[in-house]
């Protein structure tokens, strides 16, 4: 296995996030978060490098990880869409719009497709309740979610 | 109707400190630092204010609970917004970040904190950098950091993102994942007030229960219990969501008939549907049939009628879907949301999505249905936190109210096809 290596950047950015805590185990979900924003994934090598800032083992990096569904340890398109299917979602007709995002991406939902720019999730509940249906792709909400406008949304992503 | 938290809601600039300022913003900590922290506390307390994250516990009374003479002590505030149906305090912090910070001071000045963390969910990753900001726009004011207004108060804020577990916004899961562990629930007590962060004494607090604390200093508790019904005090925010027209978090009056929420702030059902159900507290309380529609939105009567305020997330359902389609789905994000500590909820969830799933493909008996109350009878109140009790509410109070729903599935079943 190779080492990993944080960037000057990440190094810094690294001491900035320690300093905000009495303990440095607590930098934990923000070091996976920013390891993941870089890579798009969490590798091995990465969990060890985190593991050897904060003091404690691999292992406990990875149970800490898997406990967590934003983590990913296999890569992921270009863009993340998640779907939320939660109640104020369902009543609103979000299954039939997943169905037609999935058809139109020609994937299952769960799967990226061949040319990597897209991957499609289940999410639950995002907390944008009074905008049902909606999708998040990567960090941004959209709402009110219509067959058109999820086209539309897709097409003018490069 | 008095709004408190979305008075200038949609005020251009509301999120920058010059705009905030301007209507008012920061006024309440001279005021604060004049008195002692006791009488900061003693107000909150004479408010009436509860918590509006979800338990409905009193805030004040909460904040005396922390063990005396131990230092450090740190207030988390409660950011992790996942309770399906709810999203006001996302509005809040995209909006009105400001409003946070200020009542994170007043807080952390009643109860001698130091130190304050926001413990955003993950997927607010964006209103992080909103929150950053402003926090830096508040340390470049000197309303954070050393000697705040030469009153000798001293505190810094951070936010902190979490990773995607619905867990995470139980107050103890909410610890563990802080300190950087798993989400996952604290036997109590010690209570978060006696033993929470890093073992210290620890206030947690919901966004929209902290952002009350300002009104309430410069204003009076006077002010604040003038509003809502006797028990119930103060305004609450709710969001209205499923099949009604306008959807939308809405300011109203404790005490505000839920049938007001409905017809009139939401607009009405639908496509004229009828109205069939409304869960009143987000997906975790028991929902209510449409007869109960004028229960007054407050605390008691809520609990009166057999449900609970929760978290203030009404969602309304109407007659065109069964029933157990959605409670099926809320069954579903339980299942996928247990942490997987205690049995009952781990295996409960799980059972009750089997069960469910088979009446809905008419592979059930009539008696699948007694198994079901049989099981949530078996996971109710036999866990470390109250996931579980989450997750029967729905499966009980659809059985209840609505079993023809369940016999539906029972109906022209094909002769053997049950097993």
């Amino acid at each position: 296995m190779s080492e990993y290596t944080f960037t000057a950047d990440q190094e810094k950015e690294i001491e900035r996030i320690l300093a905000k805590y009495p303990v440095k185990t607590s930098a934990l979900l923000p070091l996976l978060t920013l390891v993941q924003r870089a890579d798009q994934v969490v590798s091995p090598e990465a969990m060890v490098a985190i593991g050897k800032k904060l003091d404690v083992s691999p292992a406990y990096v990875q149970s800490v990880m898997s406990f967590y569904t934003m983590y990913h340890t296999e890569k992921v398109g270009k863009y993340m869409i998640l779907f939320c299917i939660n109640i104020s979602c369902q009543l609103n007709g979000c299954d039939r719009l997943l169905e037609h995002t999935a058809k139109k991406l020609n994937i299952k939902v769960g799967e990226t497709t061949s040319d990597e720019k897209f991957t499609l999730h289940r999410e639950e509940c995002l907390a944008a309740c009074t905008e049902a249906p909606m999708m998040r792709v990567n960090d941004t909400y959209y709402g009110n979610l219509t067959e058109q406008r999820i086209d539309q949304i897709l097409d003018s992503l490069d | 109707m008095t709004q408190i938290l979305f008075k200038d809601i949609n005020k251009e600039g509301l999120r920058t400190m010059k705009v905030y300022e301007e209507l008012g913003g920061y006024q309440s900590l001279k005021k604060a630092f004049a008195q002692k922290p006791e009488e900061i506390v003693e107000a909150v307390k004479a408010s009436g204010l509860r918590g509006r994250g979800g338990a409905g516990f009193p805030t004040g009374l909460k904040w005396s609970f922390l063990a005396k003479d131990v230092f450090p002590r740190y207030l988390c505030c409660n950011a992790d917004e996942s309770e399906p149906g709810t999203c006001k305090d996302r509005e809040l912090l995209l909006k009105n970040p400001h409003l946070l910070i200020e009542g994170m001071i007043l807080c952390s000045y009643a109860c001698r904190i130091e130190t304050g963390y926001i413990y955003m969910r993950g997927e607010f990753h964006d209103l992080s950098f909103i929150m950053d900001k402003a926090l830096d726009e508040a340390r470049a004011k000197g309303y954070l950091g050393k000697n705040i207004l030469g009153s000798g108060f001293d505190l810094d804020i951070y936010t902190h993102l979490g990773a995607g577990a619905y867990i995470c916004g139980e107050e103890s899961a909410l610890l563990n994942s802080l300190e950087g562990g798993r989400g996952e629930p604290r036997m109590k007590p010690p209570f978060p007030a006696v033993e929470g962060l890093y073992s210290k004494p620890t206030v947690i607090n919901n966004v929209e229960t902290l952002c009350v604390v300002p009104y309430i200093v410069n204003e009076g508790a006077e002010s604040y219990a003038a509003l809502g019904t006797e028990k119930s005090k103060g305004t609450k925010l709710v969001s209205v969501s499923g099949h009604v027209k306008k959807p939308g978090n809405y300011e109203i009056e404790l005490g505000t008939p839920t049938s007001e929420l409905i017809y009139n702030l939401a607009g009405g059902i639908q496509n004229d549907n009828k109205l069939k159900a409304f869960i009143p507290g987000g997906s975790s309380v028991p929902m209510l049939p449409a007869s109960k529609v004028d229960t007054p939105y407050d605390y008691e009567s809520l609990a009166e009628a057999g449900t609970m305020l929760g978290s203030g997330a009404l969602i309304v359902i109407d007659d065109s879907i069964n029933i157990v389609e959605a409670t099926l789905r809320l069954i579903s994000f339980y299942m996928h949301e247990s942490c997987g500590k205690c049995t009952p909820c781990r295996e409960g969830t799980r059972w009750l999505h089997q069960i469910v799933e088979r009446i809905m493909q008419q592979k059930g008996k009539l008696e699948y249905i007694t198994r079901l109350e049989d099981i949530c009878d078996n996971m109710s109140f036999k866990t470390f936190c109250p996931l579980a009790d989450a997750c029967v509410a729905p499966v009980v109070s659809s059985i209840k109210h609505f079993r023809a729903d369940y016999e539906e599935y029972f109906k022209n079943i094909p002769a053997g096809a049950a097993s």
